[in-house]
């Protein structure tokens, strides 16, 4: 690794009103490298992209690219420049075609007419080098999210080679859908191309990247060869405390209260989507977290949904306290005491333009109809008390909730569902994009009110969350739920919830 | 300081005081306020006086263009409102009387009411798209109003309908106090309940906002309901100062003003946040402007290029991107990112 760095950042300050985001950091990356830069949320990760890219002006500090001092005025100049982003959430024209999306803004033309057939075949050129065979004529929207972060990869590839930078590209896809973004990136490597990488798993990470630097806080704490430095090691670099969180509740026996009513909160027998859901029975106790289990697309959302009213069942009927009842619209389920916090926290979850006050109290007032407003002491109070116990970052509840980092934003959702105090909470991947600090404390609030009573349907793409937490796990494959395995007392292990995942039975 | 400068009203009160404060080199006496015959005169009362219709109007247009929304119908809505009421005074045996005018002003806002029911229900039952669904009835509701007024201009002479329009009371023209009510009552009636918020949320996001439990559609249809009868009482106002039904003038065009109204408000108009302060504001600019034309003595055929020059200044000196090109000498004005906190 004796070649000079491509990209070199020296003594980067950043500072925004009232915050410094980045102090001094310093960052290299080498041509043929994975490099990966690690840091909870919050740490200065995305400012130090944003920086680079020239979203943001720098304060102090140098970047220098192949030696040559520069400064971009945006993405589109870092982009001319061999600098391009693929970030966390995909950022093209899902209702424009595939052959359109990678050929955006540089369509190739021949008089001024775009050349459909020519932007068509290398479309399907560029593809099939990342082993993907997809109809370049069709609108990005009828392929998964997983395949469209491909599709953003494949555009980034092959609209600059020197750099290319993954924010969080693996959040939305499944492990065998990781493992082949890997080998792209292995491939890119060695055609010499410079990866500088993000990502909250740090499996991923231990997996592909060469080297790491951490930020914390927006402070260089140091460079390290990934072969140098265990993940225990990692991690209290990057939180800067040693993680007692997580490994109390490794130990913690999974164990429903014993006085828990065994009647079950919710019951649903036969219930089925077609389409989304084949029919499906489960039932849920108070007391106990069900955790869903499936690789992506086996129908893990659209089961949560259906309980929620978010999608009407086409079949089977569902049972709340053992009275039947009809989920029309999720208001109608709000008010069995169903809350759905979901996978899409941007778009489905926080409303960006609204304060964090606002975002929290909107479920509760929703139910209270638009005419017995909150009283503004009452919403004081409940916004006061839960910015406190989940330690939402800036404590001010007139913030913007766009303004606030993913971990944030999920906080203030399930605050939003904790105030409505549900009886079932269904939260659909609450740590997804989060930092390793943010997610402990949510799976521990998770667990704590289990334990005070509550049902959780808990639904998560990473199994080993899903094993730590749950009492019970339903594992789905291809929109079918094919078992139940009972963890109270922690004995399923991995190997068997993948076992029953591939089997199709239950072990 | 920096917060009054940095308020989202404070370029358009700059532009409104600027525009007023131009008007005296042209007329000395335009900030003379006398109180003759016990009716205050001046024509910062006329700047008042010709903005009530379109302050009614934008009023309403704030709350449909906060679901996300946009009313085109409104000046239809005013024709229609204003036939209607001029029909019903016209064939009256004694126009003079006060019961029949407020049944006639009733039936206009039952009517405008009605319109704005078809609107709401096109848009969020049927799931037009709103400029489609509106453009029906800012088509089809003119040509009901010329129908009703079979093409002619009613004439009315009914002293009780006057006063709507062109009446005082306490020496206060009588349609801006029906404008400070309406908005007054709107302001409480919005911000006091829980609607102003759940508005902004339907609007800002629609799936969000059904997976936390907002009923979208009632919201929506209520908001082009409020618009409509908004319009109509705009209508009554129109037709009442010209003493007249005149299907072809009445609100023509107006939801152009209420729209530029609303955005110079600072509400945008992709939904979400809004601010009726703003859009009040706005009409009152516009009616500014429309009175310092005559002032100044801008040649009537270019009334509307100067109209158009002053927008422009008033959307530039709204944009952050261009206050900062021009008060702060930047690398590259075309990056503004927006004021956040880093994740």
């Amino acid at each position: 690794m004796g070649d000079p760095p491509i990209l070199q950042m020296t003594g980067i300050r950043k500072a925004f009103p009232g915050v410094v985001a980045l102090d001094g950091v310093d960052f290299s990356l080498r041509p043929g490298e994975v490099h990966a830069l690690m840091g909870e949320n919050g740490a200065g990760k995305s400012t130090l992209i944003k920086v680079l890219t020239g979203v943001y002006d720098i304060d102090a500090g140098d970047i220098r690219l192949n030696g040559d001092p520069v400064r971009f005025g945006g993405p589109l100049q870092a982009q001319q420049a061999g600098i391009s982003t693929v970030y966390q959430e995909v950022n093209l024209c899902a209702n424009l075609s595939v052959a359109e999306n990678i050929f955006i803004g540089r369509e190739p033309r021949r008089f001024g007419k775009i050349r459909w057939s020519e932007m068509r075949r290398r479309s399907t050129a560029l593809l099939a080098g990342l082993d993907l065979h997809l109809d370049v004529a069709a609108p990005l929207s009828t392929y998964s999210l997983a395949i469209q972060q491909m599709v953003a990869i494949a555009r980034a590839i092959d609209v600059s080679a020197k750099v290319l930078i993954l924010d969080e590209p693996t959040s939305s896809l499944d492990a065998s859908e990781v493992e082949r973004l890997f080998e792209v990136m292995r491939r890119l490597k060695r055609d010499g191309v410079a990866i500088l990488f993000i990502s909250h798993f740090l499996d991923q990470v231990y997996a592909v990247a060469d080297r790491m630097t951490v930020l914390r806080n927006g402070t260089l704490i140091g460079e390290y060869a990934t072969a140098e430095l265990t993940q225990m090691q990692l991690v209290t670099k990057m939180i800067g405390k040693e993680l007692t969180v997580l490994e109390r509740l490794e130990e913690e026996p999974r164990e429903v209260a014993a006085d828990a009513p065994r009647e079950p909160v919710v019951e649903a027998h036969e219930l089925g989507r077609a389409g989304a859901i084949e029919p499906f029975d489960l039932a849920i106790h108070g007391g106990e977290i069900v955790g869903l289990a499936g690789l992506l697309g086996s129908g893990r959302t659209e089961l949560a949904r259906l309980l929620f009213g978010a999608d009407r069942p086409d079949q089977g009927t569902i049972k709340i306290d053992g009275k039947p009842v009809t989920l029309r619209t999720p208001r109608v389920a709000m008010n069995h005491g169903i809350a759905f916090s979901s996978e899409n926290r941007r778009t489905e979850g926080v409303v960006g333009e609204l304060s964090v006050r606002e975002n929290i109290v909107l479920a509760l007032q929703a139910s209270r109809g638009w005419s017995r407003p909150i009283p503004r002491r009452k919403q004081d109070e409940l916004v006061e008390r839960y910015i406190k116990t989940l330690g939402i970052r800036p404590a001010d509840p007139d913030v913007a909730v766009r303004n606030l980092s993913g971990g944030n934003q999920q906080k203030v959702l399930l605050a939003r569902w904790l105030i409505t105090e549900p009886r079932l909470l269904i939260v659909d991947e609450p740590t997804r994009g989060i930092d390793v600090g943010a997610k402990a404390e949510i799976q521990r609030l998770l667990v704590e009110l289990a334990d005070g009573g509550m049902a959780v349907l808990f639904v998560s793409a990473e199994l080993e969350e899903v094993l730590r937490l749950s009492h019970k796990i339903e594992v789905l494959r291809e929109r079918h739920l094919v078992g139940e395995l009972d963890n109270t007392g922690g004995g399923v292990d991995a190997d068997r919830v993948m076992q029953a995942i591939a089997s199709g039975a239950n072990p | 300081m920096t917060a009054i400068v940095k308020h989202r009203l404070f370029w358009p009160a700059v532009v409104l005081v600027l525009l007023l404060v131009s008007n005296v080199f042209f007329a000395p006496r335009f900030f003379t306020i006398t109180l003759q015959d016990g009716h205050l005169y001046g024509s910062l009362i006329d700047v008042l006086r010709s903005a009530t219709p379109l302050a009614l109007v934008a009023l309403g247009m704030t709350m449909v263009i906060a679901t996300g929304g946009i009313d085109l119908s409104v000046g239809s809505v005013m024709a229609i409102s204003g036939a209607v009421a001029c029909l019903f005074i016209g064939d009256l045996s004694n126009q003079g009387s006060v019961g029949g005018v407020l049944l006639a002003v009733g039936l206009a806002l039952v009517l405008a009411l009605v319109a704005g029911l078809w609107n709401g229900v096109l848009v969020s039952v049927i799931g037009i798209q709103p400029i489609i669904a509106t453009l029906i009835l800012m088509v089809a509701g003119r040509g009901i109003a010329q129908l009703l007024t079979g093409g002619q201009i009613i004439n009315v002479s009914s002293p009780p309908f006057r006063v709507i329009g062109a009446g005082y009371a306490l020496a206060i023209p009588v349609s801006v106090i029906i404008v400070a009510v309406v908005v007054a009552a709107a302001v409480l009636l919005i911000r006091r309940s829980a609607l102003g918020v759940l508005v902004e949320a339907v609007g800002a996001s629609p799936t969000a906002s059904r997976l936390a439990g907002i009923r979208a559609r009632g919201l929506t249809i209520g908001a082009y309901v409020f618009a409509a009868v908004c319009a109509g009482i705009a209508g009554l106002i129109f037709s009442s100062n010209v003493a007249s039904a005149d299907s072809n003038a009445a609100g023509n065009l107006i939801e152009l003003d209420a729209i530029l109204a609303v955005v110079i408000g600072g509400t945008a108009l992709t939904g979400g946040r809004f601010s009726i302060a703003g859009s009040v504001l706005g009409a009152v600019l516009i009616s500014a402007l429309d009175i310092t034309t005559y002032t100044i003595g801008v040649p009537a055929e270019t009334t509307l290029l100067f109209k158009a020059v002053v927008v422009v200044i008033l959307c530039l000196s709204q944009s952050a991107a261009f206050r900062a090109a021009v008060f702060r000498r930047r690398r590259t004005p075309a990056v503004t990112p927006a004021a956040e906190v880093p994740a």
